[in-house]
């Protein structure tokens, strides 16, 4: 039997050839769709995709999407999205010389018993406790897309009732610079 | 200067050169019908808005300028659909003004709504949803920048009411900046290391083939293939999109290539040790299985549009230009490839071996589709401009017609819409009314747009069309008799239902009928003599006729199967 895969969420281990495109666009409505239909219409896989507006506010954002290269190759994915009218700029970070950042929020249920012990987990992560109450502790951290897996895993022992990572944004390290498409 | 966004509209149409619309009025667009009565802007009302997509994609192939079509919302949007995918396809340059419902309603599925940006954010090169009134002039100016720089294409203008019913002070842009797209730079300088790079690949090779797509012709660079291909002696094809790019009267000239091309353009691909691409993008109808496709070329690709590089074939050198521009560049340094007279001699030896050719033809009847073709291209006028549907009777057009100059082939490549034929020869036509414009047809794709020559009859576009009546769904039919096994599934249509002579005369047209082959030229000397309404004529023709040469799908191209009649001698 030929089944597919089950996709199994962003992770930092899942895309083996997996590249960060930065990219420019205009902030109109609609943009995300563009950029999200020419995805689907050509067969290009994305892992994740983070919006938000970028350095000059009012104009445009930046949308920072991990890509499959395997899903096409990255000339074409580059190439067909500096089509995209409304896409200004894209920069394709080569993992190596990226510094990428993501931010998991969880709600874990805890009691008398487990609350020492997830505090020890939230303290060796670098994760911080944003809300508790009497039968739960939400916490956060934001840290690199391993260091939010690794966090992941070790939850694993605890009853998480809502775990939600954002995908990650990137930034090239310094002396890095991404190979930019200036469209 | 007070308007209110509908007179806007119309007025940037003005300010854009726009000299003909194709629609068709409805609510949403109710509004901007208004201030076209005052408009020394043509329109022409079709009959289906399919028909006003065609019609703008035909004026803009005969033309090479933009064409205009304006529909209302909803059920107008969705009938235009496949003409702004069909002109996707083509990289033909459209724009399209769409009606939308009031501003306040767009969400809440109100009478006519539809999401046609939406819908054809995939088909079009751009589109935009406008929203208000003094985005109108800013709106039409970069849609008709959009669809006719770069590689051109069809973009949308989706018009709210409540946006076309108010008011604004007429302003209209001057300058580039003004269109506000930061995104967008659709030329770019010539690249002098890649020409050079491209030039020694030229002068190395022994075997060059000169692979001309529509973008030689988007790029209005025939002046400049001529010069360079009659400089350096090389071969030049054609494809489907190309023809009329280069004299197919010409001796360097071996004709179209591809699933129906000529064996020797086919061939002299396949055996070349260079390809350069001008404005082509290897499309699965002219390579065939790719992997085999010239295996011993190298590549050189011009485009414009730079996401064609190796997207299909690696290129050994890629030139982001159009294709003008970097045919001045090497001519001017004066590039000249090994000796060709070899390759001329095995050339040669194909083209006498397989030239175009097809079965005698009976006096009685039925008629062969070639020998139509051929006819009526004998008897017409130089420089009369042909339109085709989609099917066998497109590919003998495209073999038989002999194309002599740029924008008298209006095809459907890319995307192979049948019903284009009839509407875009109405288009072509009313974009050159001095041309004669014959519609080569297919009985199937005449039944799926007929309605458009009430169209042509009501507005005096007196086009001519030849419906090559095999009673079938040909293309398909010769398929299934070739690789189903004759199992005939759903392709018969019959000859004489729809009456097409009746019909018509219904639509006021001189409808004729020809089964014979002397009633044929009799029918093509009459049409001839017609030149104040449109004519119908009913070839009688071969239901049992396929179209040689062939490459099955998939195949290699080196597994060409030429005409029966060529056969023993291969
Ligand atoms: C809109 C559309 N539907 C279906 C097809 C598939 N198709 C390609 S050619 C063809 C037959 C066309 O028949 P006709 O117009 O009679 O032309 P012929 O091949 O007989 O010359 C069909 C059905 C198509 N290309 N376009
Ligand atoms: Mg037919």
């Amino acid at each position: 039997m030929n089944t597919p895969e089950p996709f199994l969420g962003v992770t930092s281990h899942a895309p083996v050839r997996h590249h960060i495109l930065s990219v420019m666009v205009e902030n109109k409505a609609g943009v995300l769709a563009r950029v999200a239909g020419l995805f689907a219409r050509r067969g290009f896989n994305i892992y994740s995709l983070a919006v938000a507006p970028a350095e000059t506010k009012a104009r445009f954002s930046r949308i920072t999407i991990v890509v499959d290269a395997e899903s096409a190759p990255l000339e074409q994915i580059v190439e067909q999205l500096d089509k995209l009218v409304n896409v200004v700029a894209i920069s394709d970070i080569a993992p190596k010389d990226a510094l990428e950042r993501e931010l998991l929020l969880a709600t874990i249920k805890t009691n008398v018993d487990s609350r020492t012990s997830l505090l020890d987990v939230v303290g060796n992560s670098g994760a911080a406790i944003v809300d508790v109450d009497a039968g739960s502790v939400t916490l956060m951290l934001a840290g690199t897309p391993a260091a939010c897996d690794e966090l992941e895993r070790e939850l694993e022992n605890y009853t998480t009732m809502e775990l939600h990572r954002t995908g990650r944004v990137a930034l090239p390290r310094l002396g890095k610079a991404a190979t930019a498409t200036i469209d | 200067m007070q308007l209110t966004g509908a007179q806007a509209l119309i007025k940037s149409l003005e300010m854009e050169g726009v000299e003909v619309i194709f629609g068709l009025p409805g609510g949403a667009i109710l509004p901007v019908y208004d201030p076209l009565i005052d408009s020394s802007i043509r329109h022409v009302l079709v009959r289906h808005e399919q028909g006003a997509g065609h019609m703008a994609e035909g004026y803009a192939l005969a033309t090479g300028r933009p064409g205009v079509a304006m529909v209302t919302s909803g059920p107008g949007a969705t009938n235009i659909v496949t003409p702004i995918g069909n002109a996707h396809m083509d990289s033909t340059p459209l724009v399209v003004i769409t009606g939308q419902v009031a501003t306040v309603a767009i969400g809440t599925d109100a009478f006519q709504e539809c999401d046609i940006t939406g819908i054809t954010m995939g088909i079009t090169k751009h589109n935009f949803l406008v929203k208000s009134a003094h985005e109108i002039p800013r709106a039409v100016a970069a849609a008709f920048h959009i669809a006719t720089t770069g590689r051109p294409g069809p973009v949308l203008v989706d018009v709210p009411k409540d946006i076309t019913q108010s008011m604004m002070e007429w302003w209209y842009p001057t300058t580039i900046e003004e269109l506000d797209l930061p995104g967008y730079h659709p030329v770019v300088d010539l690249d002098d290391e890649r020409v050079n790079e491209a030039i020694s690949l030229i002068e190395g090779a022994e075997r060059p083939v000169l692979y001309v797509g529509g973008g030689t012709l988007k790029s209005h660079a025939s002046a400049q293939l001529l010069a360079f291909a009659e400089r350096t002696g090389m071969p030049v094809v054609t494809t489907l999109m190309a023809r009329g790019a280069f004299p197919d009267s010409h001796p360097q000239h071996l004709g179209m290539p591809g699933m129906h091309g000529m064996y020797s353009a086919v061939t002299a691909i396949q055996k070349s040790d260079l390809l350069i691409s001008l404005g082509a993008r290897f499309d699965d109808r002219v390579t065939g299985k790719i992997p085999a496709f010239a295996p011993h070329a190298k590549i050189i690709h011009v485009d414009i549009d730079k996401a064609e590089f190796n997207k299909v074939r690696r290129a050994d050198v890629s030139i982001r230009s159009n294709v003008a521009a970097v045919l001045e560049a090497w001519d001017a340094a004066t590039v000249t490839p090994q000796n060709l007279e070899v390759w001329w001699k095995e050339i040669d030896a194909w083209r006498e071996a397989y030239p175009l050719v097809y079965d005698e033809p009976v006096a009685d009847g039925p008629l062969r589709p070639q020998h139509v073709i051929e006819s009526i291209a004998r008897a017409a006028a130089p420089g009369t401009i042909v339109a085709a549907g989609v099917g066998q009777h497109q590919m003998w057009a495209s073999q038989f017609w002999k194309f002599e100059e740029p924008g008298t082939w209006v095809n459907s490549g890319g995307a192979g819409t049948m019903g284009f034929g009839v509407p875009a020869a109405i288009g072509a036509k009313a974009g050159r009314p001095d041309r004669i414009v014959w519609c080569i047809d297919g009985d199937g794709c005449f039944q799926m747009t007929a309605q458009e020559l009430v169209t042509a009859r009501a507005e005096g576009i007196p086009i001519k069309v030849a419906i090559l009546n095999n009673a079938y769904l040909g293309m398909v039919r010769q398929w299934q008799e070739m690789f189903y096994e004759e199992r005939y599934s759903e392709v018969y249509l019959s000859p004489d239902l729809p009456d097409y002579v009746k019909w018509a005369e219904a639509m006021g047209c001189v409808g004729l009928r020809a089964t014979t082959v002397q009633e044929m030229h009799a029918a093509i000397a009459t049409a001839n003599s017609i030149n104040d309404v449109p004519v119908v004529i009913d070839f009688r023709t071969d239901s049992t006729e396929k179209v040689f040469p062939m490459v099955a799908a998939g195949a290699s191209n080196d597994d060409i199967m030429v005409h029966p009649l060529q056969r023993e001698s291969k």
